[in-house]
């Protein structure tokens, strides 16, 4: 099953993909020769990629053992995880970079092209390192950051899983698989942003951010089923290498524009992008960890991935440059009136994410090379800012910048690395964003789609976006870390204890690295990605700090000049935005939406559902007979009656018709007079196990009218307890509908089981008779299908009628109950002594015969269940005769025991047949010849059968018991008044 | 004969379901006893009504009625009676919960529905930091 498709000789020098090589590691030999240990080292990389992906969720468990233990060890136990991940990487990295793409392979649901189907290429490598390397910060940095009440526990756990489902996305080699990984994000992150769940804020901001990302995950859905349908293949390798005839397909704009929803939900890209600052409500290692190098980075991921597929098209210029410049300039110029620093860093993402989705969009031969580079400088300068951020309102206790102020003075290291953060933020020399930045303004002058007085109109947007860009950082560094002192701060801030600082450093670190010396420290992991980016070898390039004076650096030396003016009036901008502002921000308007949605459901809800079973019950009674009509109506000359000639009525017949009817109506008409409704309800039992007895079902006969006692025993205990003042409630109207459709539904079953009865059948009961001798051991094939023959649908129902019994305990426990007036006698009176005498001597005379009827039943009419219901009749006359009292201190045996070991006997039969290597339920029988009763028969269907027997006697001992045990414990009757 | 039982089967229906649209719970129990009645019935007599010898393989037997639909038969009988036990004991336990032994909501006409939505509107104007739940 595990296959490679091996080296994709990406080599700068080869103008092309060499092609693709299926290597199995079956017994196949591959025809080329390849030695033992380039075999054993595939072998080798193909497990440490799938331990890649797996590790997180595997060590889910183990981190949770380790965070009940401590604080410290959950910690330790997930940076562990981490930098595991980090050392499996980097055991795979020199394939990767050797131009490798390691591809595992097995199937999952082939029939829906979903295989589990992993690869690594340079692409997937910059998010692994990304999502373990930042990740291992994070674990850090949020140990420190988190009050120490967290345990912490349950935030390393969802961030451990939410890295797992990131790992997934960027390695998946099946769509289908990344979009199950992608929506494992969308929900991780939902818990993540929520993790102050106390906090309505962070309730309705995790909201939003699931509404508006999983929103994405759909027409994400929508649109990968559609580029696997236009490709043909759910397999990454061979959508990205069916580029031309993906774009030429007719599907092709309905495809891209789904998957660019995807995108740009996750990405944050106007008009989606209002999730991202509400989402600044979760803690800020989740914030830094989100909104840095993983969950928005989702977005940019996907167009990265599909880049060779999808891009190249005037559509995709035109849906992606545009969109990414709008984030571009709208979230730079929101960022600055930002008042809280982490709402501004907020805004400043998306304007970031804004410029890399530009960076896509713009498809000239460098743009995706310096969105990749963008990609890592943006990570790596965010996650530090966003972390000092941290520091600082952990510090101060707000993160408002009009109280914040002078922190220079109060925290001098801190205040350092966020100033070289956000002077790469900004693209100032010799950082990391500097050179990104300019390859961006670079690219929008190269552009040459545009011409003419529009050829300005790139770069201008470029330039606007970084004077901005350059404004809200000089905010950024200005108002907290100098401008005056701090204004009424709950406490006095002071530098953060060492290794809450160390994740700070170290990304600042590589800030300052990749800004002085890039070729060096960076150069060859760009190359990597970029290559995978764009599938094919890179045009030469080289990154460095000096091009020469050019437009590039013009536009850059502008917008740092432009955004510093452009903060020292900002109090003006301030006045304008307030005067010409729309009232109402995306946020507000999306929670408007939300609201008038949920009001809309519940609108329908009350239209649907007036809470009224009756009213269920009248519409799935219409419903059936319009189906059942339906169906009749599509039959073509469909005769109601059928071949068989009608046989004669005889007097019996009539008789029992009559009474039939008699008791029909009695029970409905006099259904409020409960007594006799009863009465007369026992009247149509009776009745249907006459008809039992009259077409040769004495099983069914004996079971009917045992069964009859029972429920007329049952109903009588009932009505002490059910209000008897039963006046009529419904109108004449509703009385004469549900008369009618009562009338309807029954005629449509006569004329049903008319057609039925007219016409012949071959029976498949053949089998069963000929079979109950020689293969079940008895005559009475009605017991021997029971327990033999369909032995297993048995078991099942006596476990339904065991649930039902305990069902019924559970109800009843505890409760109390008024019996009614009217029909209650106080337990004073006596139980009639003559009855009381007559039962005592009839109890042992009964089960006597329960045993001989359960005796017989393999041959004879009888068996398990029509014994169990005599002996349980035996046992409840003791009740009725006798009282409760009595009765339960006789009946020792707990019968919530006996259901259990009926239901263990005849499960047990059935396994025993396991021993002897039958299938399940399998019976076996013998004949042994004891003295006086000469030959006797002895089946292992019978000890089934005393399961049944059991399982029956306890049903109904516990549910008329447990009914007669309610007038042991009723409340007095209230003399003010009852409720009727 | 075949009309009878037809008639009969058809009838045992039509007051059941009479009896199941009926607003009191022990009205309800009823009418479900008989709809019990009329399908035991309908799958007991679908086995034919022309053979009249109890099914029991016994030698020389001949004409055995269906076996099959009395086995099928014989069990709905008995979880039958444990279902109205259930019922039973579930209108009990309404009564004694709600003191009504009407089936349909207290709230009908969507009173209920004006509780849900207050109760959203509390967890939404909850003060901060403290969780309605």
């Amino acid at each position: 099953m595990w296959s490679q498709v091996a080296p994709q000789s990406l080599c700068a020098g080869r103008g092309s993909i060499s092609g693709l090589f299926i290597w199995t590691a079956g017994p196949i030999i591959p025809s080329w020769d390849r030695s033992c240990s380039f075999r054993a080292m595939v072998v080798m990389n193909q497990l440490l990629l799938v331990a890649l992906l797996i590790l997180p969720f595997a060590a889910l468990p183990l981190v949770a053992a380790a965070a009940a233990q401590s604080r410290r060890m959950g910690g330790f136990s997930t940076g562990a995880v981490m930098l595991a991940g980090l050392v499996l990487l980097g055991l795979l990295a020199p394939a990767v970079f050797g131009g490798e793409t390691i591809i595992v392979s097995t199937s999952w649901l082939p029939d829906w092209g979903l295989n589990l189907a992993l690869r690594l290429d340079g692409l997937a490598l910059l998010f692994v390192l990304l999502i373990y390397g930042i990740g291992a910060l994070i674990v850090l940095y949020a140990y420190y950051y988190m009050p120490d009440y967290d345990g912490l526990g349950r935030f390393y756990l969802i961030l451990l899983a939410f890295a797992g489902g990131m790992l997934g996305v960027v390695m998946a080699e099946n769509v289908l698989l990344m979009l199950l990984f992608w929506e494992i994000t969308s929900l991780t992150s939902f818990l993540l942003i929520a993790y102050k769940y106390k906090d309505k804020e962070a309730r309705i901001a995790a909201r939003m951010a699931l509404a508006v990302t999983g929103g994405g995950g759909l027409a994400l859905l929508a649109g990968l089923l559609l580029l696997g349908h236009i490709a043909g293949s759910f397999e990454l390798s061979v959508i990205l290498a069916s580029g031309p005839l993906i774009r030429s397909h007719a599907l092709y704009p309905v495809m891209l524009v789904l998957v660019l929803v995807g995108a740009f939900t996750k990405s944050a890209q106007f008009p989606f992008h209002f999730w991202l600052p509400n989402a600044m409500a979760a803690p800020t290692p989740v914030s830094a960890y989100l909104h840095s190098a993983t969950m928005v980075k989702a977005g940019v991921f996907l167009l990265a991935r599909f880049y060779p597929a999808l891009a190249g098209t005037d559509l995709w210029f035109l849906l992606v440059t545009t969109t990414g410049a709008i984030t571009f300039v709208f979230g730079a110029y929101v960022a600055l009136l930002k008042h809280d620093f982490k709402g501004l860093l907020a805004f400043s993402t998306i304007s970031h994410l804004g410029l890399i989705t530009m960076l896509f969009g713009l498809g000239t031969e460098l743009s995706p090379i310096a969105a990749v580079f963008h990609i890592i400088n943006h990570a790596v300068f965010k996650a530090s800012l966003f972390m000092a951020a941290g520091i600082i309102d952990h510090e101060c206790g707000t993160r408002d910048m009009r109280r914040i102020n002078g922190m220079w003075k109060y925290m001098p290291i801190t205040a350092t690395l966020g100033i070289l953060a956000s002077g790469a933020m900004a693209g100032v020399p010799f950082l990391n964003g500097f050179l990104s930045k300019e390859m961006f303004f670079a690219e929008t002058v190269a552009h040459p789609a545009l011409s003419g007085t529009w050829a300005f109109l790139l770069p201008g947007v470029a330039t606007i976006g970084g004077i901005l860009s350059a404004a809200y950082s000089a905010r950024f560094v200005h108002d907290v870390f100098f401008n005056g002192d701090p204004i009424d701060l709950p406490r006095t801030p002071h530098e953060p204890v060492r290794w809450m600082r160390l994740p700070i450093e170290i990304l600042v670190a590589i800030v300052i690295a990749v800004g002085l010396l890039p070729q060096l420290v960076v150069a060859p992991l760009l190359h990597v990605a970029s290559e995978a980016v764009l599938m094919h070898s890179l045009p030469p390039f080289k990154l460095a700090i000096w091009h020469g004076i050019n437009l590039p650096l013009v536009m850059s030396l502008v917008a740092l000049g432009g955004g510093l003016v452009w903060y020292w009036r900002r109090e003006k901008l301030f006045t304008l935005h307030d005067r010409y502002s729309i009232g109402m921000s995306s946020p507000v308007a999306f929670e408007r939406a939300y609201a008038a949605l949920s009001w809309g459901a519940c609108r329908i809800m009350a239209a649907i559902d007036r809470e009224s079973v009756r009213q269920y019950v009248g519409l799935f009674l219409m419903f059936v007979l319009a189906a059942g009509l339906w169906a009749w109506m599509g039959v073509e000359g469909a005769m109601l009656a059928g071949p068989l000639a009608p046989t004669p009525v005889d007097a019996v017949g009539w008789v029992a018709f009559l009474v039939l009817l008699t008791g029909l109506m009695g029970a409905t008409l006099l259904h409020r007079k409960r007594l006799v409704a009863v009465i007369f309800l026992s009247v149509v039992g009776l009745v249907v196990s006459l008809v039992f007895i009259r077409f040769a079902a004495p099983d069914l006969a004996l079971t009917q009218l045992s069964v009859e006692l029972a429920t007329i025993l049952l109903f009588l205990l009932a009505l002490r307890f059910l209000p008897q003042d039963a006046r009529r409630e419904t109108s004449a109207d509703v009385r004469w509908r549900d008369a009618l459709l009562a009338g309807v539904a029954g005629l449509g079953v006569a004329l049903l089981a008319f057609a039925m009865l007219t016409r012949p059948f071959e029976t498949i009961s053949g089998f069963h008779i000929a079979q109950a001798k020689p293969g079940g051991g008895g005559t009475n094939v009605v017991n021997v299908t029971l327990v033999d023959f369909r032995g297993f649908d048995t078991l099942g129902e006596i476990a339904v009628l065991a649930l039902a019994a305990l069902g019924m305990q559970a109800l009843l426990e505890g409760l109390r109950l008024t019996p009614m007036v009217g029909n209650a006698r106080t337990r004073a009176d006596r139980y009639p002594i003559m009855l009381e005498m007559m039962m005592r001597p009839l109890l042992p005379l009964a089960l006597a015969v329960a045993v001989y009827i359960f005796l017989r039943g393999h041959n004879m009419p009888g068996g398990g269940f029509i014994a169990g219901l005599i002996a349980a009749m035996a046992l409840l006359l003791q009740y009725l005769a006798a009282g409760i009292d009595y009765a339960t201190a006789r009946i020792r045996a707990d019968m919530v025991r006996v259901l259990g070991a009926g239901l263990l006997i005849a499960t047990a039969t059935g396994l025993a047949s396991w021993l002897f290597g039958y299938p399940f339920l399998t019976s076996a029988f013998t004949y042994v010849y004891p003295p006086v009763i000469d030959k006797f028969e002895l089946a292992s269907a019978m000890l089934f059968d005393l399961g049944i027997f059991l399982v029956v006697v306890a049903t109904i001992v516990v549910a008329l018991s447990e009914l007669g045990m309610l007038s042991r414990r009723e409340k007095p009757a209230d003399p003010a008044g009852l409720k009727g | 004969m075949e009309i009878l039982i037809a008639l009969s089967i058809g009838l045992i229906f039509a007051c059941g379901i009479y009896l199941v649209l009926r607003p009191r719970s022990f009205s309800v129990v009823l009418g479900l006893t008989l709809l019990a009645y009329g399908v035991n019935l309908l799958i007991f007599l679908g086995g034919g009504i022309d053979r009249v010898v109890p099914p029991l393989s016994l030698p020389g037997a001949t004409g055995l009625a269906d076996p099959l639909p009395q086995a099928l038969v014989l069990t709905a009988i008995v979880i039958g009676f444990g279902m109205t036990a259930y019922l039973v004991a579930l209108a009990l336990r309404t009564l004694g919960e709600t003191g009504s032994d009407r089936v349909d909501g207290a709230g009908v006409d969507g009173a209920g529905l004006e509780a849900d939505g207050s109760e959203d509107d509390r967890a939404d104007s909850g003060p901060d930091g403290e969780a309605p739940r």
